[in-house]
């Protein structure tokens, strides 16, 4: 029974592909799991969309929407439609055909990023040797399509935004890269399913074997999301689009469906990023604890996609927005070498299993520990501007 | 069918390349620039489907990522209308298509001369794993060397762009 | 077509799908908003400044694009040196357990090596503010 549920849509697709023809069959396949997911990951944009204002409601001490359908639910459908009979205006200096491809060109990448992970037991749309090298590479195309947007509309405030999202996106993307090399070095192997085949089974037979639960995991773990934030640009890395600063960055001039595919695109970044975060940390979709496997293995992805998309939408509501110098040199003065030692550490973790002491364990654990904290330390003092200088309130006190 | 998709791919790259130098429609260096990204994606897939998934994933990786935007960046830190009124004479055309043409030429002759190459072997070994084991086996001298080759490029863009700060 | 190439073909298809997607929503709805909007679209001069560029309500100076500095290019450049490395640093990562049981110094030691020298550039890097993003 539980085994049935876990291939449920595994069976599904393979119930409706045979009333076809033995040719068309393996065609079908794929057009299907395509849909499958372009559908899904539609609603739960539409979902991640209304979650996110009321959860931000919550944390600014308001309701949030709650006028559309029940508790506001329908709110999505309803900025669906008003999107959809927007007039669509284009600035009249604009390179018209470039303006109308950069949205295009934007889902091509998430898309194809999202077709990558596996959603669970056999269920992985797109199942390449080199995954995750690919994953990167569809990845770098968002660039181009910021770059399109921002040139095409002829509107300083679009330029200014998009050449600052491309700074940021290139700079993030050093230490987004470099934390999943420690991954790659434990699995050995760059295929997506594969990497989550390695963090299966459990230690003492009840804690999970998951990268996030080792030095080098929690450090990679911790390095990747803060890079994977910046990388999609939210909060509090969304210089790009600082409403108060440039209007919208390079979306300023688009409106319409187009603004909406825009978002769409950028939503689907944030889920195929935590997707692989998931994917490379936190065990995919394996069940924390052996007497929870009966629950299906796309639910445990899905739970664990929530639970990061949650804490996004948080660290949005707490903190404030960065400085563009503070965002480039906390990428290059402390993602980047902190990522690198992390590489050593993982490089020595793999390594010291030679020794075969008593307590050689808890020393590895200790020394590489304390092999990450130091330069961690050193780095963060380094890049603070020092203690502000005492502030005289005229008239506030 | 591994033929025709090749035909496709073939035809797609020198179509994109000839449209990087010679657009008869835009002279904007903006233009060219995605037409060379297009280019390299459909070079990416002839390296697929000659079994090197490593240097594909790499090319995107690199090429359409990384170069581009530095491409891009270049553009505009030139002044873009100045460079769309620039028209193509007559001598440097002239001396291009006297450099395809030799090129060509050599291509036609040498295919002509030895005959096709013979059929590439079924498993090029192009995954990741096999070259990560060539490289770090019996090419770690140049490895090495090419990490002094960074080195220099570093050093050598940031006394470039550098300069005029003490 | 063997099986390692057969891997690629959900990939050329999402690309017709997506794009195909894509570009017939974006037509669809331009279409659906002149119709929605088919009354305001009749009435409206042809003059009205709708279509210049949105700049927070002043009326639009110069060129939209201007020229950029040169830090871009900098930080442009650097991403390209250390994307390089990575592009070094997967295959190294793939083998390194397996090689580690075979020839451990030599794959721990080229890599060190790598890295301490790249590292040099770095520093360097530092000191001369190259990322630096005020001056």
């Amino acid at each position: 029974m539980t085994g049935q549920l876990d291939q449920l849509f595994v069976s599904l697709k393979q119930w409706l592909v045979s009333f076809l023809p033995q040719a068309a069959q393996p065609m079908a396949g794929i057009l299907l799991s395509i849909s499958a997911i372009i559908g899904a990951f539609a609603t739960m944009f539409a979902i991640t969309t209304i979650m996110e204002r009321k959860i931000l409601g919550r944390i600014q001490n308001r309701l949030g929407p709650n006028r559309v359908g029940p508790f506001g639910l329908l709110q999505p459908a309803a900025d669906g439609i008003k999107m959809l009979t927007k007039e669509d205006i284009v600035p009249f200096a604009a390179d018209k055909l470039v303006h109308f491809l950069a949205p295009v060109v934007l889902i091509i990448p998430v898309a194809l990023a999202l077709a990558m992970i596996p959603y669970g037991r056999n269920m992985t749309a797109v199942d390449l040797d080199a995954g995750i090298l690919f994953f990167f590479a569809v990845g770098s195309a968002t660039e181009l399509s910021v770059f399109m947007a921002g040139w095409s509309s002829q509107n300083k405030y679009s330029l200014v935004g998009a050449m600052r999202a491309i700074a940021q996106m290139i700079s993030y993307e050093m230490p987004l890269v470099l934390s999943t090399v420690s991954v790659l070095m434990m699995a050995g192997t760059l295929s997506l399913p594969l990497i989550v085949q390695a963090q299966s089974g459990y230690i003492y037979e009840i804690l999970p074997r998951w990268n996030v639960f080792t030095p080098w995991g929690l450090a990679g773990f911790v390095l990747f999301m803060i890079a994977a934030t910046a990388e999609s640009n939210r909060a509090p890395f969304d210089l790009p689009e600082a409403e108060s600063e440039i209007i919208a960055g390079y979306l300023t001039e688009y409106s319409g469906f187009k603004y909406a595919l825009f978002f769409m695109a950028e939503y689907w970044g944030l889920f195929a990023v935590s997707g692989l975060a998931v994917t490379l940390f936190l065990g995919g979709w394996n069940a924390p604890f052996p007497f929870l496997q009966w629950v299906p293995s796309w639910a445990w992805f899905f739970a664990k996609l929530g639970t990061i998309i949650f804490g996004f939408i948080w660290v949005r509501g707490t903190l404030p927005r960065l400085r563009l110098d503070q965002l480039m040199n906390f990428a290059w003065k402390f993602l980047l070498p902190m990522s690198l030692i992390n590489i050593v550490v993982t490089a020595m973790w793999h390594f010291s299993r030679v020794f075969q002491f008593v307590g050689a364990r808890e020393m590895r654990w200790v020394l590489c520990a304390l092999v990450l904290a130091i330069p961690y330390f050193f780095l963060g003092r380094a890049l603070g501007e020092g203690r502000p200088a005492k502030r005289n309130y005229k008239f506030a006190e | 069918m591994h033929d025709a998709f090749f035909y496709i791919f073939a035809i797609l790259t020198v179509f994109c390349a000839v449209m990087v130098v010679a657009n008869p429609v835009s002279r904007s260096p903006i233009t060219s620039a995605m037409f060379l990204v297009l280019t390299i994606t459909c070079m990416a897939a002839l390296f697929v489907q000659l079994h090197a998934f490593f240097l594909a994933a790499v090319q995107i990786l690199v090429y359409a990522g990384a170069v581009m935007v530095l491409f891009l960046f270049v553009i505009m830190l030139l002044d873009l209308k100045e460079e769309e009124r620039r028209r193509i004479k007559a001598v440097s055309a002239g001396l291009g298509t006297l450099a395809v043409g030799s090129i060509l030429f050599l291509i036609i002759k040498s295919t002509l001369q030895f005959g096709q190459a013979g059929a590439i072997p079924p498993h090029t070994e192009g995954s990741t794993a096999s070259l990560g084991k060539l490289l770090f086996s019996n090419y770690v001298l140049p490895f090495e060397i090419l990490s002094l080759l960074l080195l220099v490029a570093m050093v050598g863009v940031i006394l470039l762009s550098k300069k005029d700060l003490k | 077509m063997d099986s390692q190439l057969t891997q690629y073909i959900p990939i050329l298809i999402l690309l017709l799908v997506a794009i195909g997607a894509a570009a017939g929503m974006l037509i669809a709805s331009v279409a659906l908003g002149r119709w929605a909007n088919r009354g305001r679209l009749q009435n409206r001069a042809k003059n009205q400044n709708i279509n210049t560029p949105y700049e927070c309500g002043m009326i639009a100076v110069g060129e939209g694009n201007t020229r950029l500095s040169v830090k871009f290019y900098l930080v442009a450049m650097l991403f390209i040196l250390f994307d390089i490395e990575v592009v070094f640093m997967y295959p190294w990562a793939v083998v390194y357990r397996d090689m580690l049981k075979t020839n451990g110094p030599v794959i721990l030691g080229s890599m060190v090596s790598f890295l301490g020298i790249l590292f040099i550039g770095y520093i360097y890097a530092l000191k001369k503010k190259a990322f630096d993003w005020k001056s």
